[in-house]
């Protein structure tokens, strides 16, 4: 059992191992010679006008929600998917018909513009 | 058994740190962020009990969903990375009161259940492909009843963000 999780373990190392010696190679390796202008917050070569840390726009928050209930949607394909084979052409219609519900949903939030960023 | 037995030990102090975290963090986005790694321990945990469905499950709505809100909750504060969390200590006796009545009640589920060992030769099948199975054909009815569930999540999601652009 355990033994099948095995590759998802390695890659779990793999990701964090090389996250970590990347930056601390950086860190070891780099050479460091600081100014001030190095040392200003970095902004895609733009002068830094005021702080990053200010409120976040509600309409993240929105994208989030919306998120939220297309991923519980995703959870409910994952077991269909699995055992596909074995269900035929009923459980092909069962899900189309979970999908063409939540898809009334989604033109509903479409026309609705909720998908709309202003 | 005994690669398990580590790997359980493993997880469990990942969910118990990142938990303490949690509580004791002085700052709202690292009380956030630990949280990552406390849901993370508890899919790790599903593993080991062989509900793989519910790791699956664990991972994409509580690491993948529910945080995502929760951060997004967080960096819409006012002010939130500056303001000092205090975390004194109030309402002592009641407080006393539950956990000794929490701690009794999961105590006595310690004691009272007849733990069962599995035996060795034990090969446990995964469950998603039979979740599916039962899904979509005894319980296809309650299936089709979450997706309306969801429409109406949507609908209502939709209304709150017509709202917030009116004002």
């Amino acid at each position: 059992m355990i033994e099948q999780y095995l590759p998802i373990f390695l890659t779990l190392t793999a990701a964090v191992l090389f996250g970590f010696v990347m930056v601390k190679l950086n860190e070891w390796l780099g050479p460091k010679r600081p100014d001030p202008e190095k040392l200003s917050t970095y902004e895609s070569g733009m002068e830094p006008v005021r702080t990053a840390r200010e409120r976040f726009s509600v309409k993240f928050y929105m994208v989030a929600v919306l998120f939220i209930i297309f991923d519980i949607e995703v959870v409910f394909m994952y077991p269909w998917a699995v055992s596909f084979h074995d269900l035929g052409p009923i459980g092909f219609f069962s899900m189309m018909t979970f999908i063409l519900i939540l898809l009334v949903g989604y033109f509903y939030v479409w026309r609705k513009g909720a998908l709309q960023w202003d | 058994m005994e690669l398990t037995t580590i790997v359980f030990y493993v997880f469990a102090a990942i969910t118990l740190i990142a938990g303490a975290i949690v509580v004791f963090s002085r700052s709202i986005v690292y009380s956030a962020f630990a949280l990552l790694f406390a849901f993370f321990g508890v899919a790790g945990l599903y593993v080991l009990l062989m509900a793989d469905f519910l790791a699956v499950t664990q991972l994409m709505i509580y690491v993948g969903a529910i945080l995502v809100l929760l951060i997004f909750g967080v960096m819409l504060t006012t002010r939130v990375i500056d303001v000092q969390m205090r975390t004194g200590t109030i309402h002592v006796l009641p407080a006393l009161l539950i956990v000794a009545a929490l701690a009794g009640v999961l105590v006595h589920v310690l004691v009272s259940t007849d733990w069962k060992v599995l035996p060795e030769l034990f090969t446990p099948e995964e469950t998603a492909p039979q979740i599916g199975t039962a899904l979509l054909t005894t319980y296809v009815l309650p299936f089709e009843v979450a997706s309306v569930i969801l429409l109406v999540a949507l609908i209502g999601a939709a209304m709150i963000a017509r709202r917030e652009r009116k004002v």
